[in-house]
């Protein structure tokens, strides 16, 4: 690849040991971030997207979470770093912006409290009180908030919603890290103001040339912020690709139902749905995990999926790719994949009793 | 609050059974002399006019004359009660400076043998009554090993420093009489520590509790996430929320010590205010009776206001609340 990597997230498994038994949740993630690249990660709710960055920042607890894989930040393997180094790295290197402002601030310190802690971590020496304190209100003006020294005195119930999503996002980038990892910012704020977040975000990430992985439900905000998009089904991923290229030319099935649920302005028919629900992790189909709610599953999909390029950094990991018959000119078609054959279908229906029937839409 | 308490134990002091004045008097009164001391303390009147000299009585801060000790019940509070004051709060003390610290450890080093030691004595120490450990602890360090005194508030030789406060670590500092309160203190370790150890093992419990809970919520992660260190994390934005729930009802465990004192004052031979309060009941002494529920009353009066003041400082939202209803 061409571009420098920061962040390289490889084959990285994730499971918890509850009273119900064994859930094996992240099932071989493999991720990269490029130095100043901004890093879409897309997908249903559950599917591991959160729990996914908590491990790149050691927020799993060991005993709990069973973690395996790699996760190298210029060139450290966070998942074997001492805990103490680790812990430099965070709100150093890599900041995290989180998804709820009711939640994220301690409601007993001022806002001031907090972001003086995060400024007494800075690269390069704790600075002075003054120093500390000019740079807070600093912060607080790059996020757009009017009056920070009022902000800096009070505490968080005596912000709005918008307002401790400002000062989150100062937070996170006062000790101007490498890689922002933003978890659904302003999901829980209305629109007009998420969209305001989302602007204050970028300005300053494109100023600094942060690189960032921006974690949302809103393809609309990944179209307009990221440069490549990961799609992520059950615990892995299905298919990465430059942002133009996935929305122009989606190639795994769930990818295809994920774009084709989303309403479209122009008001022109009902946006359809994936048919079905995320898989139980405690009991995960066999193979491919998006199988039995694919119209296009085949026996081979019992087997884990290939993991297959299909154009210029675009990968999917679906066997309907895998023969090798699909030269990547093709992939360019903005319509995707063949109708399976009705031999695929009729062996679809043969599966095992833990895969739904194939799906089927008007 | 306090009217209400007052009304109360005026009832209660008149409806248990006994006529007080006989009682003081003894079995070899004679018929007149009683008649006189039930005319002297109104017990022939009807009640609402004994309930109004009672109360002017008690507004002047004039509670009779103790039918026990033959002295007015003021000059028996003034002396009594600095002791069972000096008692509680180093109990008080003991509480929080050993129960919190404790809860704290368990809680940072949760599921491992620390948690689970401090668990198991706390629970102990909730389990067992007050005059329990009294006994216990008297039994081994005063007895059995000799090293500190059985009872008293001093030793028999040792003069007593010019009453200030009337509290005696207070008054021997202020005379810059050191031996004086060192002495004091070995007197004051046996009874504080067993009129603490429930409250200790309680605090440590509810901090233990408390901390955990906050452990789980997102700002705590929040805060790891930007790279806090765990010693900051847990002393500082997990302690401060969670002391929150934990000040309350300690604040409640504190007042209670109080009433704890009563057998601890019994078995160390204390010269407080519980003793007193027990020898005062057993003779139907209504005058102090009256004065000692009315001190106890107000103790807790104003350890609730103290707890008010503490939680709205921990808590800015309710002090925020506070200072809008105000505006
Ligand atoms: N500590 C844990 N113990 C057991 N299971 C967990 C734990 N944390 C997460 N999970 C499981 O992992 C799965 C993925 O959770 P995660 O929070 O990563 O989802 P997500 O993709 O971020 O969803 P959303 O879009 O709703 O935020 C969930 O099904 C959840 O039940
Ligand atoms: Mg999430």
């Amino acid at each position: 690849m061409p571009r420098e990597m920061l962040l390289d997230i490889r084959n990285l498994h994730v499971s918890f040991t509850g009273y119900r038994g064994h859930s094996r949740v992240l099932n071989g993630v493999n991720l990269t971030v490029g130095r100043g690249e901004k890093v879409g990660l897309v997908g249903e709710t559950g599917c591991g997207k959160s729990l996914t960055v908590r491990a790149v920042l050691g927020l799993l607890q060991p005993p709990r979470a069973r973690i395996r894989g790699e996760i190298w930040f210029a060139g450290r393997n966070l998942l074997a770093l001492p805990p103490g180094e680790l812990q430099q790295i965070r709100g150093r290197e890599i900041a995290m912006i989180f998804q709820d402002p009711m939640a994220a601030l301690n409601p007993v310190f001022t806002v001031g409290d907090q972001l003086l802690d995060i400024i007494a971590r800075r690269p390069g020496g704790r600075p002075s009180e003054r120093a500390a304190w000019a740079r807070a209100v600093d912060i607080l003006k790059e996020v757009a908030l009017p009056d920070p020294e009022r902000i800096m005195r009070a505490y968080p119930v005596q912000l709005s919603g918008g307002m401790r999503q400002r000062v989150l996002i100062a937070m996170a980038l006062v000790n101007e890290p490498a890689l922002v990892i933003a978890d659904e910012p302003g999901t829980a704020l209305d629109v007009t103001i998420q969209e305001q977040i989302l602007q204050v975000m970028r300005a300053l990430v494109d100023a600094k040339r942060t690189s960032v992985l921006l974690i949302t439900h809103n393809l609309g905000v990944v179209r307009q912020t990221t440069d490549r998009v990961y799609v992520m089904y059950a615990g892995s991923i299905a298919e990465t690709a430059p942002t133009a290229d996935l929305f122009s030319a989606p190639q795994h099935p769930y990818t295809q139902g994920l774009l084709a649920s989303v309403p479209k302005l122009t008001g022109e028919g009902v946006p359809r749905g994936i048919d079905g629900m995320i898989p139980d992790y405690l009991n995960p189909p066999p193979g491919c995990r998006f199988a039995p709610r694919c119209q296009f599953a085949q026996p081979r999909c019992q087997q884990p999926p290939p993991w297959v390029r299909v154009g210029a950094e675009h990968d999917v990991a679906c066997v309907l790719y895998d023969d090798g018959s699909r030269p990547s000119a093709e992939r360019a078609a903005p319509s995707p994949i063949p109708l399976p054959t009705g031999e695929g279908t009729d062996e679809a229906s043969g599966l095992p009793s833990n895969t739904a029937p194939a799906v089927t839409r008007p | 609050m306090l009217l209400g308490l007052s009304l109360l134990i005026f009832v209660i002091a008149r409806v248990i059974p006994g006529d007080p004045a006989r009682i003081a008097l003894g079995p070899l009164a004679s018929r007149a002399q009683i008649a006189a001391l039930r005319a002297q303390m109104y017990l022939d009147e009807p009640l609402p006019v004994q309930y109004a000299h009672y109360v002017r009585g008690v507004v002047r801060g004039d509670f009779g004359e103790s039918l026990y000790t033959h002295r007015p019940v003021t000059t028996d509070l003034h002396d009594l009660f600095p002791a069972t004051l000096e008692l509680v709060l180093y109990a008080g003390l003991l509480m929080v400076a050993v129960g919190v610290p404790l809860g704290i450890l368990a809680a940072s080093y949760r599921d491992t043998w620390v948690d689970t030691l401090v668990r198991l004595i706390s629970l102990g120490g909730v389990v067992t009554p007050a005059f329990v450990w009294a006994i216990v602890l008297m039994l081994i360090f005063a007895y059995a090993l000799g090293v500190l005194p059985v009872a008293g508030r001093l030793s028999a030789g040792a003069v007593p420093p010019p009453p200030v406060t009337g509290l005696v670590t207070i008054d021997a500092l202020l005379d810059r009489n050191p031996a004086t309160y060192l002495d004091f203190l070995r007197h004051l370790v046996l009874p504080a520590v067993s009129l603490a150890l429930a409250g200790v093992a309680q605090a440590a419990r509810l901090t233990r509790a408390s901390m955990v809970d906050v452990a789980g919520r997102p700002f705590i992660e929040a805060a790891r996430a930007f790279g806090i260190s765990n010693a900051r994390i847990a002393l500082k934005y997990m302690l401060k929320p969670s002391l929150i729930p934990t000040v309350t009802i300690l604040g409640l465990d504190f007042a209670a010590l109080l009433g704890n004192a009563f057998l601890v004052e019994a078995v160390f031979n204390w010269p407080g205010i519980a003793r007193y309060g027990v020898q005062v009941i057993l003779r139907k002494d209504l005058n102090a009776i009256v004065a000692v529920v009315i001190i106890m009353g107000l103790f807790f009066v104003v350890i609730n206001f103290l707890i008010d003041i503490l939680v709205g400082y921990l808590d800015p939202r309710i002090r925020l609340r506070q200072a809008d209803e105000a505006a």
